[in-house]
């Protein structure tokens, strides 16, 4: 997938296995990779010639994005889908974090 | 004695005001499960009793108390419907709604849950293939992945296939210690499974939206978990490294976030409370005060299955 989001145009399997060149795969196992990827929609392809090209659906920033609304329950509904750890607190709140943060920190340097 | 589908009544309604008192009670941060179990517990009895009253309503007598004398009831009714409309056809009608209603509430509730769970299951697929592609291992955060991501954030994704997630946000923001009762929180959630706990809560505010009460006890119970995790991770870790990670991860994301993401707050103070709790934790309830909060639960739950099955 990073090599789809690498490169500027659609390639095919044979360009996206010469790019990795760090791990010596089968043209059959990048293949069925890219396929699977274009079956759950992370990659679009298109018909070039007796080949297909793949490129990537969307740039990695909007994945990262979606993960993080996702994680940081920006829809408001708290689904049980994800747990937490803290989730975001309102401004005021925050700054009462910070001042118990800082007040935290003289009791240890005092 | 009231007939039992009075009792059932009054077990339903009683439920309401009961669990307002719990949603408002100050206790329940001194033992965190017993209030989940009490929660559960008025969910489920609250659940028994509203469809048993309806239904008892629309059931004639019969040997088997109220969950027999639906059956009956609906056979007696449908006989009825098809005749004059004399007094007891009317009656059979009537009984009939009640019994309609009854199914009606039942289909719901067994419904939003269903639906709630058909919802997460998909969001965590989803999720987790994202993961895979966006997600690497890191040495700071042992069996955590870590996403590029500025925001602050830290989270697992419970289920078979379970994930712990932490930002690459929240790597620059806290040190090791802090990374580590990060971590033995959310691996307490996992093996918790405290997913399955909040999930019935969530499936009711789905069924009933517009309900004060069901969003308090939602929020109540998903905060009670928080504890559960937190009280859980203090016997690997010192209270004072989970407590400084509360408060950097809650004062970080108080910041103006960056780009698409807007903040929608928390309800206030959750985040406080549980710094409070671990800074300057109240003694434990007593063991006894458990207990008795235990056999309330227990009650609660079985007095309408009883009235259920009671014979007349």
């Amino acid at each position: 997938m990073d090599v789809l989001w690498e490169s500027a145009e659609p390639l095919t399997v044979r360009q996206v296995g010469a790019r990795l060149t760090d791990r010596d795969l089968a043209h059959t196992t990048v293949m069925t990779v890219l396929d699977r990827l274009a079956k759950k929609g992370f990659a679009r392809r298109q018909r070039d010639g007796r080949a297909w090209r793949y490129r990537a659906a969307e740039d990695q920033e909007t994945y990262v994005t979606e993960l993080m609304m996702h994680a940081l329950d920006q829809t408001g509904d708290r689904s049980a889908a994800l747990a937490s750890f803290a989730r975001r607190v309102s401004d005021s709140e925050a700054q009462v974090l910070r001042q118990a943060l800082e007040s935290l920190g003289e009791i240890a340097r005092g | 004695m009231l007939p039992p589908v009075l009792l059932l009544a009054v077990v339903a309604v009683g439920t309401v005001p009961a669990a307002a008192a719990l949603a408002s009670a100050r206790w329940p941060s001194r033992s965190p499960a017993a209030a989940i179990l009490l929660w559960q517990a008025l969910g489920l009895s609250w659940g028994l009793a509203a469809i048993g009253a309806l239904v008892g309503l629309g059931a004639v007598h019969a040997r088997w108390g109220v969950a027999g004398g639906a059956l009956s009831g609906a056979v007696h009714a449908l006989r009825h419907a098809t005749v004059e409309p004399t007094a007891d056809a009317l009656i059979a009608v009537g009984r009939l709604a009640f019994l309609v209603a009854g199914a009606a509430l039942l289909a719901l509730l067994c419904w939003v849950l269903l639906a709630a769970s058909a919802a997460v299951l998909l969001a965590r697929r989803r999720h987790r293939a994202l993961l895979s592609l966006l997600a690497h291992g890191d040495p700071k955060v042992p069996g955590a992945l870590v996403v590029d991501s500025p925001e602050a954030a830290a989270y697992c994704v419970p289920g078979l296939r379970s994930r712990i997630v932490v930002s690459a946000g929240t790597l620059a923001l806290l040190d090791a210690a802090e990374l580590a009762a990060v971590l033995a929180h959310e691996r307490a959630h996992l093996r918790a499974r405290h997913d399955l706990v909040v999930l019935p809560f969530c499936a009711l505010g789905r069924a009933f939206p517009r309900s004060r009460l069901v969003r308090q006890a939602h929020a109540a119970v998903s905060l009670l978990v928080e504890m559960l995790a937190d009280d859980r991770a203090l016997r690997h870790r010192p209270a004072r490294e989970l407590a400084t990670a509360l408060l950097r991860v809650g004062a970080f994301a108080g910041q103006a976030p960056s780009g698409a993401l807007a903040a929608v707050p928390e309800p206030d103070g959750e985040t406080a409370a549980r710094v409070a709790r671990l800074l300057a934790p109240s003694p434990r309830l007593p063991a006894l005060t458990s207990a008795l909060i235990c056999s309330a639960a227990a009650a609660l739950v079985a007095l309408p299955v009883v009235l259920l099955v009671m014979p007349v």
